[in-house]
């Protein structure tokens, strides 16, 4: 599936300071049953965003018109849980094209890179001041910078550094997605599967 | 260097079709599960591309996450569900790919029927649009979930792209003591390590608590591999293994099943390899578990306490907001607790070993008239075994009825569901806050726990059961 490019990202975040976020918040399974991959923004934390009779939770900060962007801020271990990329599908849906956290699930982190989310792992004390930062002043904007590898906020210039491998990177950078570069060592592979011993 | 390898090591260094510099590997898939669910858009993929399945013979479906588990002879009610098995039948039709359907003898859940079918091998690389394929890790495979466009991937190419995991190896040594089981060994484990401890890396179990193991065990502790984080966990083949897998319908046969052994008896950690990670636990510190909280790793010992929020590591307030949803209090009891529903079943506590270790507990008594139970099996050969070895007999005598094979209310996205506010005992491998329906509350724990509460009405200790017996 291809995706918009990303180079640079700035803007205001929508801060989520709880730890363990596992998918079925996310996207509860029973909204998994689409054919076609549209429409799961949605229900994006849809039993922490609304009553049992759909209205929108007053409390829950996706319902809170100050707090906006397309940056989620969430708590450790941020996409913990099953592997349904719905949950990503979800996130993006919704308008998110960048996630930080202080340490993420690896599927979820996978799904992510594959479709055009990027997720940004910063150290807790990072984390701690982002989340003070939107607390002091919601329009607090990031600046997620994809060639350089830096998360800056802009009100006070602090800046940190994030991991990204050189592959999934270039990949980010340029909207590829894995299948477009195993297609194209599709005659190497064949000559693999000649030998596989099962 | 050292030359050394784990057996990690060896099936994945075996399947890397390509190393890409600073990224990951190119990682040749054996086995490639597909259900209902994760699927559709994998397919419409292909659609969009123009390109077939490269090899529908390595790649098998099955329906089971939403499919209903009692009526399977009559159409499937919900328009939406209906429609996502409707796609995989013509998916699976389409481009080759063996279905097995609602109704059809081989049908189950997918990281059941795998290994009943002789699907699952040693030293294969497995994947599947489920987090809990890392089950088949109990074969000494490579086994985890991946997401639809990875599911994509496969179906177009036979690989992944993977960076290779860290690994850890642990080790449980002793043995285990009566009541206690598989599933509380990887509860216990969980809540050792929390459900991030092993994220990034890739487990071996190992010690004489998984060597005594059954097949089936082995297959419900690496099941519950991803609630620790890992990216899945595996265990070395030996004897049993071999035994297992032999003679079943998809397992190589003749010359290719020679083949097969050479390469599977060379399948174990090299003496001095080195893990990324090490941890070991002694057998005699584990006891029937249970979880009180909204993830795997909040559990314990079923004779204690509910930890108070101090006296937990990180956040406290998550801690609190966990408990809130449960309706509990720090510093409760679990023993004792009033349940409303159990559930028996699942890829991780769904096989004859389960209903051979329910009914031991429920023979001759009664279910509690409070309790709802929901009995499903985890494929038709389970459901065959069941009513074969008379296990149905005594259960029903008890009070409890069959349904028929799926994921049920592991994931509720059938009409399985705990209603809002209810408390379930479940064998299954998530209490995440509506895991088991919008509202529900569950308190994951063994089939023997579950069968206690289930003749109890309440969270009780099934040693008190099983002494009983012994007398
Ligand atoms: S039983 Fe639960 S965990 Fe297992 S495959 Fe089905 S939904 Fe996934």
């Amino acid at each position: 599936m291809a995706y918009d490019k990303f180079n640079k990202l700035t803007s205001s975040a929508v801060p989520l300071p709880i730890e363990n976020v596992d998918t079925d918040q996310i996207i509860p399974a029973r909204f998994l049953k689409a054919t076609e991959r549209k429409g799961f923004g949605d229900n994006l934390f849809r039993d922490w965003r609304y009553n049992a009779d759909d209205s929108p939770k007053k409390d829950f900060v996706l319902n809170n018109p100050i707090y906006k962007g397309s940056i989620l801020v969430g708590g450790k271990n941020f996409g913990s849980g099953s592997s349904r990329e719905h949950a990503a599908w979800a996130v993006y849906d919704y308008g998110f094209r960048c996630v930080v956290s202080s340490f993420f699930a690896d599927i979820f982190r996978n799904n992510c890179l594959n479709i055009g989310v990027l997720p940004v792992q910063v150290s807790p004390e990072f984390l701690h001041k982002i989340f003070t930062a939107i607390e002091g002043n919601p329009n607090t904007e990031l600046e997620v910078d994809l060639p350089e590898q830096t998360i800056t906020i802009l009100a006070t210039g602090e800046k940190e550094s994030f991991e990204i491998n050189d592959y999934k990177k270039s990949n980010m950078l340029n909207g590829f997605d894995d299948i477009d570069y195993l297609l194209n060592i599709k005659d190497q592979i064949s000559e693999f599967a000649k030998d596989t011993p099962l | 260097m050292n030359s050394k390898k784990t057996l990690f090591d060896k099936v994945w260094d075996s399947h890397v079709v390509q190393h890409i510099e600073n990224g990951p590997d190119v990682l040749f898939i054996d086995r490639h599960m597909v259900h209902e669910v994760t699927s559709p858009v994998a397919f419409l993929g292909l659609k969009d591309r123009g390109i077939k399945v490269l090899h529908p013979e390595k790649t098998f479906a099955t329906a089971d996450h939403n499919t209903p588990t009692i009526n399977q002879h009559l159409p499937v009610e919900d328009p939406l569900s209906a429609n996502q098995l409707k796609a995989l039948e013509e998916n699976s039709r389409e481009y080759g790919i063996s279905y097995w359907g609602l109704g059809h003898e081989k049908n189950g859940i997918v990281h059941v029927v795998g290994p009943e079918y002789g699907i699952t091998q040693p030293g294969a690389t497995i994947v599947c649009g489920d987090s809990h394929t890392s089950t088949h890790g109990a074969f000494g495979a490579i086994a985890f979930g991946i997401g639809t466009s990875e599911v994509e991937m496969v179906l177009a190419t036979q690989c992944i792209m993977q960076a290779k995991p860290k690994s850890m190896r642990i080790n449980v040594e002793g043995s285990l003591s009566l009541g206690v089981t598989p599933k509380d060994v990887a509860l216990y484990i969980i809540s050792q390590l929390t459900t991030s401890g092993a994220t990034g890396y890739f487990v071996e179990y190992a010690g004489q608590v998984f060597r005594d193991m059954t097949m089936e065990g082995r297959m419900t502790v690496c099941n519950l591999s991803i609630e620790m984080g890992a990216r899945g966990g595996m265990i070395a083949p030996d004897e049993k293994t071999f035994n297992y897998v032999k003679g079943r319908e998809f397992a190589p046969k003749g010359a290719a099943l020679d083949k097969a052994m050479a390469y599977w008896e060379t399948l174990y950690t090299d003496e001095g390899a080195q893990f990324d990670k090490e941890i070991t636990f002694d057998a005699a510190n584990i006891e029937p578990m249970i979880t009180y909280g909204t993830n795997p790793g909040m559990g314990i010992g079923i004779s204690n306490n509910i930890p108070i929020a101090s006296a937990v590591e990180g956040g406290v307030a998550t801690y609190q907001k966990s408990l809130q949803y449960m309706a509990f209090n720090e510093g409760d009891q679990m023993m004792g607790k009033d349940i409303d529903f159990v559930f028996l079943g699942s890829c991780t506590n769904g096989r004859i070993e389960d209903f051979r270790a329910f009914t031991s507990i429920v023979k001759g008594r009664k279910k509690a008239d409070n309790v709802t139970a929901w009995l499903v099996p985890g494929s038709h050969q389970v459901e065959k075994a069941i009513k074969e070895e008379g296990l149905l007999d005594t259960l029903h005598e008890a009070g409890f009825e069959l349904r028929e094979p799926g994921c049920s209310a592991c994931l509720a996205m059938n009409d399985d569901k705990i209603p809002a506010g209810k408390y379930a005992v479940s064998t299954s491998n998530r209490n995440f806050e509506g895991r088991q329906g919008p509202g529900s509350r569950t308190l994951l724990a063994s089939p023997l726990v579950a069968a206690a509460a289930a003749v109890t009405g309440k969270v009780t200790d099934p040693r008190e059961l099983m002494e009983i017996e012994t007398v």
